[in-house]
């Protein structure tokens, strides 16, 4: 799996990442949820990390400096390895014998489950790092929580990967704060950028049934309680960087369900063309 | 049966890292350990140092060859996240060896982390004229275990194996 669309998978690959050697088996009975609701929750959480890691990486060589260019591609790289450990994780639950690369590659738009934040289009650096400092510290929150699930597989992934998103959220957090207490032209760019991404914060704290179920077995962190820390720690990085709190009542959703927007079908063409159009090519 | 396995761990442990290569992966703290399954295979675990580090697969595949080459005919490596990595596994020989190669040691990490800002490593010392007058360059650097700083004494930029 790779996040620029123009990398195949390397041959002869070892096991991918889990907590132990040997599979979980499918329904984990320690739990006592659905096969069904934990593939849902992996997918969800693994197509967050995949598409935002595919967003970040295509922005390298395209950043304002190199160290730029290095911290970016770094980010989408802790990314697409917790992507990697949640779709394989996903594809054993499963048991159709699918892996993270055909539910990577081979899934069609409506399939993908990860939240519209993610897969807006970079219209400018400021947007870039406003939807960074959102996810991140909604991804930190998160893992952090989720490192108390009963899921022995889902706990071992964000133990891991909550240390990693603690430095994603602290660079977000140092270019929001430059650029929003910067100049004139950066202050107003970072607020737009802000904006522009703010509305699509309300959609990772959605919770349906499926959510209600996992939180109820303990397997999910409960959201509802999650986001007041989300929103006192970007209050106060707004505060640092002299940036106004955006006030909208409109709050788009539909990815955990789908449901995506129009840019989505234009990252899927480009992040499966290669293995879409030369089904098996091995690197 | 125990001095055959303990030839099996040297072998492993000899392996190391691609991207930092001073450093074994028992230096690192990335050999987890090295079993013999009742079938008479030998078991290899690791764990990566980040979850996207691309050097995994190349030390996976560098484990298998070398304990095979050390007279193992059934070699597994398994690849474990938990419990996740952290530089405080790094070895105090792995510590000297990164500074010999110009590379800043991690600070300690403290275990509380709670909250939503990350350590910085204050006055950290350059590894090439032992000043600690030095300032961050970038929290991410050549590979994913490693920050660039530069040093104020001796103009020098420097890298540091960062704190996890």
């Amino acid at each position: 799996m790779t996040t620029a669309g123009s990398r195949p998978t390397p041959a002869g690959r070892p096991t991918p990442p889990g907590t132990g050697g040997a599979p979980t088996p499918p329904g984990n009975r320690a739990t006592g949820v659905t096969s069904e609701d934990l593939v849902t929750y992996a997918l969800r959480l693994g197509d967050d990390a995949l598409i935002m890691a595919q967003r970040l990486g295509s922005l390298v060589t395209n950043l304002p400096e190199l160290e730029e260019d290095l911290a970016v591609a770094n980010i989408a790289l802790d990314l697409l390895g917790q992507a990697r450990a949640l779709l394989t994780y996903a594809g054993q639950l499963e048991g159709k014998g699918r892996g993270e690369d055909e539910l990577a590659l081979e899934r069609d738009e409506r399939e993908f489950l990860n939240v519209q934040l993610v897969e807006l289009p970079d219209r400018d650096f400021a947007v870039t790092m406003g939807r960074l400092l959102l996810f991140s510290t909604y991804q930190l929150g998160l893992y952090r929580a989720l490192t108390g699930s009963r899921d022995e597989t889902l706990a071992g992934v964000a133990a891991k990967a909550a240390k990693e998103v603690a430095y994603h959220r602290d660079h977000a957090e140092h270019w929001v704060v430059r650029l929003g207490d910067g100049t004139e032209e950066s202050h107003a760019r970072m607020q737009a950028g802000l904006a522009e991404v703010w509305p699509y914060g309300a959609e990772l704290f959605e919770v349906d049934a499926v959510q209600e179920r996992l939180e109820r077995a303990e397997v999910a962190p409960d959201l509802a309680a999650l986001r007041p820390g989300w929103e006192s720690s970007i209050g106060e990085v707004l505060a640092e960087a002299t940036l106004e709190p955006v006030e909208t009542s409109w709050e788009p959703s539909g990815g955990r369900r789908g449901l995506h927007t129009e840019s989505f079908g234009y990252l899927l063409a480009e992040m499966q063309h290669l293995r879409r159009s030369h089904p098996g090519a091995r690197w | 049966m125990v001095s055959d396995l303990e030839e099996a761990r040297a072998a492993a442990a000899a392996v190391t890292d691609p991207e930092v290569p001073v450093l074994t992966i028992e230096d690192l703290g990335v050999l987890r350990g090295v079993e013999e399954a009742g079938d008479g295979r030998v078991v290899v675990t690791i764990t990566p140092t980040y979850s996207g580090c691309p050097a995994m697969e190349v030390i996976a595949r560098q484990v298998e060859e070398a304990v095979r080459a050390a007279g193992f005919a059934a070699v597994e490596v398994r690849t474990v996240l938990s419990p996740p990595w952290t530089t405080d596994w790094l070895t105090e020989a792995g510590r000297r060896k990164l500074a010999e190669a110009g590379i800043a040691p991690p600070a300690r990490t403290s275990r509380s982390g709670t909250g939503t800002r990350v350590p910085v490593a204050l006055g950290l010392r350059c590894p090439r004229c032992g000043s600690t007058s030095t300032r961050i360059v970038s929290r991410f650097g050549a590979t994913a275990c490693k920050a660039v700083h530069a040093c104020r004494a001796c103009g020098e930029p420097f890298e540091e194996f960062k704190a996890l």
